[in-house]
């Protein structure tokens, strides 16, 4: 036991060292920030439980170790005492207690417009992950970008995500938490950062082979370094078309793209009978291959997007609202 | 039905080439010397064909120290990759099979056959019993978790490993983004497993609640064998929901439904809970026993009983209750929402209480106690501060706002590591080194044992230690290279060292059981370590009919008790009565056997093949029905040598038969 602590302690300084620019305890905006403010409350009662137990271990072990002295002493029987038990019972639920509070005001507090910015407006910025890849469309200006995303400093700013693929997972540490993105659902996440810089945003739920590689840049600038990048795009980026995007969404590594119109114009990914951009065939590695199936509702299919047994009657434009809920209970 | 024998075996990589020549030239060799040394019939009688708990419970240990080598080498290979930034030593395809077959392999093929064959072993003896409930079916319980193990773990050389991790999330793992049939392994494997593991905890919820010995209360029952209790109910609650989910993933991959699918009306978020509404409590399906364990070796070695019995017994009890209520915090980042999420971290903050009670129980049995530091006890010594460390993590990853930066990156994994290691590896080690003795009458030698647990534990803290701050760093878990700008690469190459560390310790244990076997005195005493619990009162090895005579019990660690007071230990032969037991049987490795072809046609789609082996499945059914085999009577005479010859050894506790 000795030995382990000692090379436990004789790692701490390189951890040590290691942890003092650790992204996580380095927020770069106020949404990070709470959840590094709540990640420290609780790394102080933690260290306590470590020192108490650590403590209370060493000190029994080395006491009441079989010595050469000690053979013939014959431990008493002792089944238990309630007053000790009741303590650390008690103990922990305090510690739960005090952990509880802040936890739960938190997660109430991340799924608004943080503290403080709740006057500023905030601008929508819809998240397409793709395999692998990250597609940002901007609705209110109108333009769009594959793996990276530009944003004003010290504006929250509400990401509505979705997957054209696999759950993914969108997160740029420095600015806050993560949270998925699944096909046909929508989540939301508010981000803010307090300076211009730049941050690195990547996917952690992991989606096949590209999985590793799929990290997007989150640039924040001033007010009017944004206008005028808008300005920019506007000017100068081409634009999207449905077949190029059909392109996009193939199992590939793109570099950054950019462009003057958003894919929210024929597809939004987030809704319920949106068709599916699945491509069985390539993603056929090695191994042996198993059948793949045919679906109606695949973007490569020309009939409308009506799925089997339901709105056959009915005219597609008010499918949507009659039988959204029918097979997505969420 | 168009077998495309081209994309049969796995080709093309030299680490595959080779250990599809390795496994060839093993299986060679095992048939060659089996037949060399003609040991098949004994093979067949005495160890195949078997009812026995004891040998059951030997051939699922055996089985869990090889997928312990065959997980350890995919957890070698992925830390080799990621050793230095941009590593090109496996590809991102590779990498990914990897991980998950590690993962897979580990909790399903190496922790739980460790546990459940230690299980078999003692269970039955601390509850003064014969036999399990249902002998037969524990021999087809394991037969279906090794047709299980074994048809998973070919995958990687024929048709192609799962590769969506051992969570095997959808979308993914569907047909739409894994046309290979890597994941069918995954779905058909497990199930086959899992049926097994289903009836093992049937089993042990009948042994455990019909088969105890005269005056064995619920109260008074060993904390193995209520830790195996509890831990049986949990798999019954728990095994059925997964064997629902790999249904429906089988429907999804083989037939085209669409329960989890993108397309079709599917809904990815249902499997991630139906595996987890699983997939949590099985993390206490492998905890309890383990907490069990160290509660045994830890009373037994300093020389007092469990402190604290009844509130331990509250919190095992408490602990699988709340395992059933937390599984959400696998997936706060899933948007649930902050009601949802609030709930889930407080029931999940709630498992600290109980588990914390248990740590103060066990620091306090120590307290006054006389503590002998051997193997077992070293193992179950290191347990305490490693697993508070996964605790603590656990409870800052339980805090669902603090998990948004945590998810999915390496802290998640080193706090898991950090559970699963101590909380299981240290424990079965510690089991391990103190029932081997039980097993097969010889002692595991202790000097090895304890190179075997300095670099094991040591190798374990550098190789995970590093990954919290890793983790925290923004380091993701199952990604196979990092580029070199990140700063990750002084940590994740002291994981690596940290990790051949780990590996040596390994490499001493295996070296120990051959060591052992080959030199070990077998002159020892039946209670070799002075212990307090019923296993112990009988022959080492335990002879097949367990106990001539079936003990009584009048308290808490009743042997310690019959020591002490100097009662129950000799056998009269007007006590000898004859025994029943059962007899051996053919069907349930015939259909271990059956089970793993059918599977293994399904697994490549070949359904009419896959159809034909099942009424071979349905044939095994209907000779059992037909069985009337009523087992056999040991002679008193046969009963009486038995017992002489271990009875009448110098320095036996038990006096010889008069």
């Amino acid at each position: 036991m000795k030995k382990m602590l000692l090379s436990l302690t004789a790692l701490l300084p390189m951890l040590i060292l290691s942890g003092c620019n650790m992204v996580v305890f380095e927020p770069q905006g106020p949404v990070a920030r709470s959840i590094t403010e709540l990640i420290n409350w609780s790394l102080i009662w933690m260290l306590l439980v470590v020192v108490v137990v650590f403590g209370l271990f060493g000190y029994i072990v080395w006491k009441y170790r079989e010595k050469p002295e000690n053979k013939d002493y014959e431990p008493p029987e002792e089944h238990g005492s309630t007053l000790l038990e009741i303590i650390w019972t008690g103990i922990p639920i305090l510690i739960v207690i005090a952990l509880t509070i802040p936890t739960v005001k938190t997660l109430y507090a991340l799924e608004e417009a943080p503290k403080g910015y709740e006057e500023k407006e905030p601008i929508t910025i819809h998240v397409t992950s793709a395999d692998w890849k990250w597609i940002f469309s901007y609705p209110e200006e109108g333009i769009e970008t594959v793996n990276y995303v530009n944003i004003p400093e010290d504006t929250p700013v509400l990401f509505k995500m979705t997957s054209a693929s696999t759950m993914q997972s969108f997160w740029v540490p420095a600015l806050g938490g993560q949270k998925y993105t699944m096909p046909k659902m929508e989540t939301e996440l508010y981000l803010v950062a307090d300076n211009p810089g730049s941050y690195e945003g990547q996917n952690t739920n992991f989606n096949g082979r590209g999985y590793a590689d799929m990290k997007f840049e989150v640039l924040a600038q001033t007010q009017e370094d944004f206008d005028q990048w808008v300005e920019d795009v506007k000017d100068t980026a081409p634009k999207l078309t449905e077949k190029e995007y059909v392109g996009l969404l193939k199992p590939t590594h793109l570099g950054r793209l950019t462009y003057s119109n958003t894919h929210l114009e024929w597809v939004n990914h987030a809704d319920p009978d949106s068709k599916a951009y699945t491509n069985p065939e390539l993603y056929r590695g090695h191994g042996y291959q198993g059948k793949t199936f045919e679906e109606d509702d695949n973007y490569k299919n020309e009939k409308p997007n009506v799925i089997e047994g339901h709105g056959e009657d009915k005219g597609h434009d008010d499918n949507e609202e009659n039988h959204g809920g029918d097979h997505h209970g969420h | 039905m168009g077998i495309k024998w081209d994309e049969f075996f796995i080709t093309g990589d030299p680490l595959i080439l080779g250990s599809q020549i390795a496994i060839l030239l093993t299986m060679i060799g095992a048939v060659a010397g089996i037949t060399y040394l003609k040991k098949w019939k004994y093979l067949w009688t005495e160890w195949l064909t078997t009812v026995d708990h004891k040998k059951i419970g030997i051939m699922y240990i055996i089985s869990a120290v090889l997928m312990f080598f065959r997980g350890g080498m995919d957890g070698l290979l992925m830390k080799a990759q990621t050793s230095r930034p941009e590593m090109e030593f496996l590809n991102s395809q590779h990498y990914n099979e990897i991980f998950t077959t590690h993962g897979v392999i580990m909790i399903l093929f190496m922790a739980m056959p460790f546990l459940i064959g230690l299980m078999n072993v003692v269970i039955p003896l601390q509850i003064g019993a014969r036999d399990v409930a249902f002998p037969q079916l524990n021999a087809l319980s394991f037969w279906l978790f090794f047709s299980g193990a074994m048809l998973f773990n070919i995958s990687f050389v024929i048709g192609g490993s799962p590769d969506a991790g051992w969570t095997s999330y959808f979308p993914l793992a569907g047909k739409e983004f894994s046309p290979g049939i890597g994941n069918n392994y995954y779905a058909v494997a497990l199930q086959i497993a899992g049926i097994g593991t289903l009836m093992t905890g049937i089993n042990f919820i009948v042994t455990i609640l019909k088969m105890r010995t005269k005056g064995m209360t619920l109260m008074k029952m060993p904390m193995f064998t209520w830790t195996t209790f509890v831990t049986s109910i949990l798999i019954v609650a728990a095994f059925p929901i997964f064997t629902v989910a790999l249904a429906l993933m089988t429907f999804d991959r083989l037939y085209g439904t669409h329960f989890f699918t993108v397309s079709g009306g599917g809904m990815d978020m249902l499997w991630a809970n139906l595996f987890w509404l699983w997939g949590h409590p099985e993390v206490y399906i492998v905890a309890l026993p383990a907490f069990g364990i160290f509660s045994e070796v830890i009373a037994t070695f300093s020389r007092k009983s469990l402190f604290g019995y009844k509130s331990m017994v509250f919190s095992i009890l408490g602990i699988a209750l709340l395992s059933m209520v937390v599984w959400v915090h696998h997936f706060y980042t899933m948007g649930s929402g902050p009601a949802v999420n609030s709930f889930f971290s407080i029931t999940t903050m709630a498992i600290a209480i109980p588990t914390g009670v248990k740590m103060f129980n066990w620091l306090f049995t120590m307290r006054k106690g006389r503590i002998k530091i051997t193997s077992a006890m070293l193992w179950a010594l290191a347990f305490v501060p490693c697993f508070v460390i996964g605790g603590v993590t656990g409870v800052m990853l339980a805090m669902g706002a603090a998990d948004y930066q945590y998810h999915n990156t390496l802290f998640l994994v080193a706090h898991f590591h950090y559970v699963l290691i101590p909380g299981v590896v240290f424990a079965v080690f510690a089991g391990l080194y103190y029932w081997w003795p039980k097993m097969f009458g010889f002692m595991l030698n202790e000097k090895l044992g304890k190179w075997h647990f300095w670099l094991f534990v040591i190798g374990f803290n550098v190789t995970f230690m590093p990954m919290f701050f890793l983790g925290l760093n923004g380091a993701v878990r199952r990604a196979y290279t990092y580029s070199a700008e990140s700063g990750f690469a002084p940590l994740f190459m002291l994981s690596a060292i940290g990790s051949i560390v780990l590996a040596a310790g390994f490499a001493v244990f295996c070296y120990n059981i051959y060591w052992s076997i080959r030199y070990a005195d077998r002159n020892i005493s039946s209670d070799p370590w002075d212990a307090r619990t019923l296993e112990w009162s009988t022959a080492s090895p335990v002879q097949f009919y367990n106990f001539a005579k079936l003990p009584e019990v009048k308290s808490l660690d009743p042997f310690w008790h019959m020591k002490k007071k100097n009662e129950g230990l000799t056998l009269h032969d007007s006590e000898i009565e004859e025994i029943h037991m059962p007899s051996n049987s053919w069907l349930p490795i015939y259909m271990g056997v059956i089970f793993g072809i059918a599977g293994f046609f399904l697994v490549f789609e070949w359904h009419i093949a896959a159809a034909v082996a099942g009424i071979g499945i349905f044939a095994g059914l209907i000779i059992r029905s037909f069985d009337y085999n009523e087992g056999f009577h040991v002679s008193k005479e046969e009963i009486h040598r038995i017992e002489n010859a271990w009875r009448k050894t110098e320095g036996e506790v038990h006096d010889h038969v008069s």
